[in-house]
C-alpha cells in the first residue's frame, strides 16, 4: 500500500520551520531560565541547611551500618536467630502500642466531636453569620497548621507528662483538619432539602439536623476514620516530647544506643500501622462502598 | 379533587416488610456500633489518666500560658529565627527535591505498566511501604545518630520518609497513563528507555511536577518540628524557648511558623497552577 504524502514547496516549509523552531525555542529558553531559578534556590538552599557532602560521603557507611547494627543482638547473632531475645521486652512494647493506639482513637474522636460542632458555622452555605463564618474559619486554619506535636509540648507543661497532652494534641489538631474537610461536604451538599425544610418554617436547628446531616454523615465517617489512620503515625512520635505512647520507648532506645531494641519497636510499628491502614481501609470500603476506598 | 385518599397501612405494610419490619440485626447494628466506640472512648479516657481535676488545672495553666504570650516578641532574638526560618525553608526544599529525584527512578520498577512482573515490583511496594510507615521524626532520630546533630540530619530525614511517598505517588501516575504513547513509540522501533523517556514520561511529569510542589508545601511543616530533636531549623528553637517558658518568644515563633506556611502555600498554589493547569486547557 502506498500512501502519497504531500510536500511542501522549498520557500513554504522554510517559513513553518522557522517558526516551529523559534516555538521550541521559547519553550527551551523558558525551560532553561526555570531550572535555573530551581538550582539557584536549591544551592542557596544547600548553603543554609549547612550540607557538607563530605560529611555525607564519610557517613554513609555509617548509615547502612546503623542499620546492620540494629538488626544484631548483644550476642553477634542476627535478631531473627532468636526472637524471643529480640522481642524481649513484647509485654511493655505492645502495652504502649495499645496506649498509643487509644491515644489516637481517643485524640479522633474528640477532634471529630469538636469539628461537627463547629463545620457548620465555617461552611459557606449553613453559617447563620459572615463574620462568624470567618471567626470559625480562622479558628480551624490555626489548629491545623500549627504541628501537633508543638502543641503537645506546650501541653506537657499545661497538664504534666503522659498520654493526656498527647491526646488534646492530637484532638486539637485534628479539630482544625477535620473541620475543613467536614465544612467542604457541607458545601458540596444539596441545597434543596433545606429549602424544603426552612419552607415549613423550621429553625436552622433543624433544617441542619433534617436536611444536612443525613446526605453528610457517611462523608464525615469516613473522613474521621482516615484522619485515624494518619493520628496513629503522629501519635507514634508523641512521646518523644514526653506525651505518651510508644514515642517514649523508642527514644530511649535510640538515645542510648540499645540497637536490637530499636529494630524490635520500628517493627511494631510498622506492623501497627500497615494493621491500621489495612483494617481501615476495609472498614471504609465495607461501610461505604468502593468508591471511598481511596 | 379529592380529599386525602384513605391508605391502607396494612396493606403497604404487607406490600414492603423490608422497610416496615427490619430484622433485628439491621436495626441494631447503628446503635451497637455507636455504644461500642463509646464504651472504647470512656475506657480511653479512663486508661488515659483523664480526671476532671487535671483537666481543669491544667486549662487554667494554659489560660495563664496564653496570657502570658501576649504580645509575641522576639526580643533580640530575631536575626536568629529569621535564620531559623530560612534553615527550615531549606531543609524542605533540598530534602524534597533530593526524595523526588530518588524516587522517580524506583516508581519506575514499582509501576505495573513498565514491570510487568510481580515477583520484582511487589518487594518494591513493600519497601516503600514500610519506608513511609516509618515518621520523619523517627527517620530525624535516626539520621542524627549518623550525621550528627544539625539541618544536614534534617534534609536527609525528610528525602528518606517522602522517598517513601513520592515512590508510591509516582508510580500511580505512571500506571495512570495513556499506554497509546508507549506503543507508538515501539511500534516505531524505540527500545524501552525510548518509551520511557518519550511516551511515558512527557504525559507524567506535570502530574509529578503537581506532587512535588505540594509536597514541599507540607515538609515545611514537617521541616519546622523535627527541630525538636535536634534536626536544626525553628523547631529547634521553638522547643528551647518552650522549655526555658520564654512564652512571648513561643508565640512569636509559631507566628512566623504561620506565615511562612501561608507564604509557601501561597507561592506554590501559583506555581502549581501554572504547571497543571495550563496543561488541562491545551
Amino acid at each position: 500500500m502506498t500512501v502519497a504524502v504531500s510536500i511542501l514547496p522549498e520557500q513554504q516549509l522554510a517559513a513553518l520551520n522557522a517558526a516551529y523552531n523559534k516555538a521550541v525555542l521559547r519553550k527551551r529558553l523558558r525551560l532553561l531560565l526555570g531550572a535555573a531559578i530551581f538550582a539557584a534556590a536549591l544551592l542557596l538552599a544547600a548553603i543554609g541547611a549547612e550540607v557538607n557532602l563530605r560529611t555525607l560521603f564519610t557517613y554513609f557507611g555509617n548509615f547502612l551500618s546503623y542499620f546492620d547494627r540494629i538488626l544484631t543482638l548483644d550476642s553477634g547473632q542476627r535478631v531473627w536467630t532468636d526472637v524471643g531475645e529480640w522481642l524481649w521486652g513484647w509485654r511493655k512494647w505492645l502495652k504502649m502500642l495499645g496506649e498509643t493506639l487509644l491515644i489516637s482513637y481517643v485524640g479522633t474522636l474528640i477532634g471529630a466531636i469538636f469539628a461537627f460542632a463547629l463545620n457548620f458555622f465555617a461552611a459557606e452555605n449553613t453559617s447563620p453569620r459572615p463574620w462568624l463564618r470567618f471567626v470559625v474559619r480562622r479558628l480551624l486554619e490555626f489548629a491545623r497548621t500549627v504541628p501537633g506535636i508543638v502543641f503537645a509540648l506546650i501541653f506537657v507543661i499545661a497538664f504534666g507528662l503522659g498520654p493526656m497532652a498527647g491526646v488534646l494534641a492530637i484532638a486539637i489538631h485534628s479539630t482544625g483538619a477535620l473541620g475543613k474537610l467536614f465544612s467542604e461536604i457541607v458545601e458540596n451538599a444539596d441545597m434543596k432539602p433545606v429549602e424544603g425544610i426552612r419552607s415549613t418554617g423550621a429553625s436552622w436547628l433543624s433544617c441542619i439536623r433534617f436536611a444536612i446531616l443525613p446526605q453528610v454523615t457517611a462523608g464525615y465517617a469516613s473522613y474521621a476514620l482516615l484522619r485515624f489512620e494518619v493520628n496513629v503515625r503522629e501519635a507514634s512520635v508523641m512521646g518523644f516530647v514526653g506525651a505518651g505512647g510508644i514515642g517514649q520507648e523508642l527514644v530511649v532506645a535510640i538515645r542510648k544506643f540499645y540497637y536490637s531494641d530499636v529494630s524490635a519497636i520500628l517493627l511494631l510499628i510498622i506492623v501497627t500501622v500497615f494493621m491500621i491502614d489495612i483494617s481501615t481501609g476495609w472498614l471504609r470500603g465495607r461501610l461505604f462502598g468502593k468508591e471511598a476506598r481511596t | 379533587m379529592t380529599g386525602p385518599q384513605e391508605v391502607d397501612t396494612a396493606q403497604i405494610r404487607a406490600r414492603y416488610p423490608d422497610v416496615f419490619e427490619r430484622p433485628a440485626a439491621a436495626r441494631l447494628a447503628t446503635p451497637a456500633m455507636i455504644v461500642a466506640a463509646l464504651g472504647i472512648f470512656v475506657y480511653g479516657l479512663i486508661d488515659l489518666d483523664f480526671s476532671p481535676s487535671r483537666l481543669f488545672s491544667g486549662l487554667s495553666q494554659l489560660g495563664w500560658i496564653s496570657m502570658m504570650m501576649i504580645p509575641p516578641d522576639p526580643g533580640s532574638s530575631l536575626p536568629i529565627y529569621l535564620k531559623a526560618m530560612g534553615e527550615t525553608l531549606s531543609i524542605a526544599l533540598l530534602g524534597t527535591t533530593l526524595a523526588a529525584l530518588l524516587a522517580l527512578p524506583v516508581s519506575l520498577f514499582a509501576a505495573r505498566n513498565v514491570v510487568p512482573s510481580i515477583i520484582l515490583r511487589f518487594p518494591v511496594r513493600r519497601f516503600l511501604d514500610s519506608i513511609r510507615g516509618v515518621d520523619t521524626l523517627i527517620w530525624a532520630l535516626v539520621w542524627i545518630n549518623v550525621v550528627g546533630l544539625g539541618p544536614f540530619a534534617g534534609v536527609l530525614a525528610i528525602a528518606v520518609s517522602d522517598f517513601g511517598a513520592f515512590g508510591k505517588l509516582f508510580s500511580e501516575a505512571i500506571e495512570g497513563a495513556d499506554q497509546k504513547q508507549v506503543e507508538g513509540i515501539r511500534s516505531s522501533g524505540g527500545s524501552a528507555l525510548h518509551e520511557i523517556r518519550f511516551g511515558l514520561l512527557p504525559q507524567v511529569l506535570p502530574v509529578i511536577a503537581g506532587q512535588v510542589l505540594y509536597f514541599i508545601e507540607s515538609n515545611t511543616r514537617s521541616a519546622t518540628i523535627i527541630g525538636i530533636v535536634g534536626a536544626g531549623g525553628i523547631g529547634l528553637q521553638l522547643a528551647e524557648q518552650i522549655r526555658v517558658l520564654e512564652w512571648q518568644k513561643v508565640s512569636f515563633l509559631i507566628l512566623m511558623i504561620l506565615v511562612a506556611v501561608a507564604a509557601i502555600d501561597f507561592i506554590s498554589g501559583k506555581l502549581r497552577f501554572a504547571i497543571i493547569g495550563r496543561r488541562a486547557v491545551a
